[in-house]
């Protein structure tokens, strides 16, 4: 469904991302490592076609990126829900709406009886009138990732996802991923914390890619 | 001001919430429309009133003629009666009189005073005729005219309505020019005021593009609110101007240049042409601001 072969990507003329190559499967689940700074968010932004490659083959659901309009990209990222860390919300929305906002922007109607069981799937059945910027840390993390999974998508992405969480938080929302994953979903996680990808290797079966010297590889045992 | 604004709700439209409620800018969307359109309705009533009093004008001028019969004391008599039994067998003449020496002398008083010996100066004999509403051939009556009393001029104003026609057709074009330029203002500011909206919601442009969101989706969310409020504020612009208009002293009242500036009969639907206008300037100019900062963000 994403596929890479010889991607790069460079800013202003250096390269930060060279020679990647990925194919993701439905199902499968992997965590993205690597240092700050070594391009995880840009991998992700490619994954979802909010940058593009400047040299090499992306496709998305096998449809190359190069080849794809706004709107085009736009359809195919209501087959992607993204999580970032710094969750983007419509402030002056209540949680409710902006959870449902993937089939708002779509024109499909909303279920209130599904939107509710989403919103007590990640825990914010009570704060479904709430403003985002009443939500605390985790609460918002939640609701990006039920705004995230709102369309039923093939693909996950989440972006540091526990970054600002503590670690009960953190095994809460890896929970959720993982749940989503076991109903099928291809989920990639970036991430640098170690002990999180560690307890996530106890519940499912992940392959653990690290960028390293602008390179895409798998990573080593002693994860 | 605080009084005035308060008038205007921040938003008309509860339908795109997606966009969050922008008071000052709504405010100030609505303001510019209502005055862009009381000016627009302004400069309708100015060029229609002033090409109706020029086209009057040389309506007025164009059915009258004056004959001058400049001939020696002893043949003028003689020349008149011939330049009168030729207009009453001129096809489009409806009425002809010759001037009494006392309606001369009225002409005269102003330039030369009350104390003129008319008697004593070779005045020129002027015959005043009305022409029916089909007109009159001026040039057969000029050669019959020649023929008949060589001392007899026809003077049918053209040189007096060619301008006056010129004229109506110039303030045509000057109003159709005003109204272009009051658009195309209208259009900048609209412009302006959603170029400001749209960059200051940038954000919540990211989050629509990243849960999916087409183009169409996020222009429309601006571009419904600013045609919203264009129309509301052109609709009050007008209705003010209508007002405003209509109040302008009539025509009868007090005679004149600057009266009957208004609009007459039909006329008055005119102005109504003015908001669907304004709504439709609004809607091109945020759709274009909307869709040229959408090609930035993907």
């Amino acid at each position: 469904m994403i596929e890479l072969q010889n991607v790069a990507m460079s800013y202003g003329g250096s390269e930060l991302l060279s020679e990647m190559t990925l194919k993701l499967v439905p199902g499968s689940f992997h965590f993205l490592t690597g240092p700050s700074g070594a391009g995880k968010t840009t991998f992700l932004k490619l994954c979802y076609a909010e940058l593009l490659p400047s040299a090499g083959h992306l496709a998305l659901f096998g449809r190359d990126v190069r080849g794809l309009g706004r709107d085009d990209i736009a359809g195919l990222r209501q087959k992607i829900g993204v999580v970032h860390q710094d969750c983007q919300f419509l402030d002056h929305l209540p949680v409710a709406e902006n959870v449902a906002l993937p089939l708002s922007v779509a024109h499909r109607p909303v279920d209130p009886a599904e939107l509710r069981e989403l919103l007590g799937w990640v825990g914010l059945k009570t704060q479904a009138g709430a403003l985002p910027p009443q939500l605390s840390g985790g609460e918002r993390q939640r609701a990006a990732l039920a705004r995230a999974v709102m369309m039923s998508p093939d693909v996950i992405l989440a972006d540091e996802p526990t970054g600002n969480l503590d670690w009960e938080m953190s095994l809460r929302l890896l929970s959720l991923l993982v749940e989503l994953n076991k109903m099928g979903k291809t989920v990639v996680i970036a991430t640098h914390d170690l002990n999180l990808i560690r307890t996530a290797k106890s519940q499912v079966a992940a392959r653990v890619l690290r960028i390293a010297n602008r390179r895409l590889q798998l990573a080593g045992a002693d994860l | 001001m605080r009084a005035l604004l308060a008038l205007f709700p921040a938003d008309l439209s509860g339908a795109d919430r997606v966009v969050p409620p922008t008071g000052f800018t709504a405010r100030l969307t609505l303001l510019t429309a209502a005055a862009m359109a009381f000016l627009a309705v302004f400069a309708l009533a100015l060029s229609l009133a002033t090409g109706r009093l020029a086209e009057r004008w040389s309506e007025a001028l164009a059915r009258s003629a004056t004959i001058r019969i400049s001939a020696p004391a002893e043949q003028m008599q003689a020349q008149t009666r011939a330049v009168l039994e030729v207009l009453a067998t001129t096809p489009g003449v409806a009425s002809y009189r010759a001037l009494e020496s006392a309606e001369m002398e009225a002409l005269l008083q102003p330039w030369f005073g009350p104390d003129l010996p008319i008697d004593s100066l070779p005045l020129p004999q002027l015959i005043e005729l009305t022409e029916t509403s089909a007109g009159m051939d001026a040039e057969g009556l000029r050669l019959r005219l020649s023929a008949e009393a060589p001392g007899a001029v026809l003077d049918d104003h053209t040189r007096w309505r060619r301008p006056l026609v010129s004229a109506a057709g110039r303030l045509r074009l000057l109003g159709l020019l005003s109204l272009v330029l009051i658009g195309s203002a209208m259009a900048g500011m609209i412009t302006l005021a959603a170029q400001a909206a749209l960059a200051a919601n940038v954000q919540v442009i990211r989050v629509l593009r990243l849960v999916g969101a087409r183009d169409d989706f996020i222009a429309g969310a601006f571009v419904r609110r600013f045609t919203v409020r264009g129309l509301a504020g052109a609709a009050l612009g007008t209705v003010l101007a209508m007002l405003a208009v209509a109040a302008l002293p009539a025509t009868d009242e007090a005679g004149g240049f600057l009266t009957g500036l208004g609009f007459a009969g039909a006329g008055w639907l005119w102005p109504l042409v003015v908001p669907p206008l304004a709504a439709a300037v609004a809607w091109l100019a945020t759709r274009a601001a909307a869709l040229r900062m959408l090609k930035g963000i993907r």
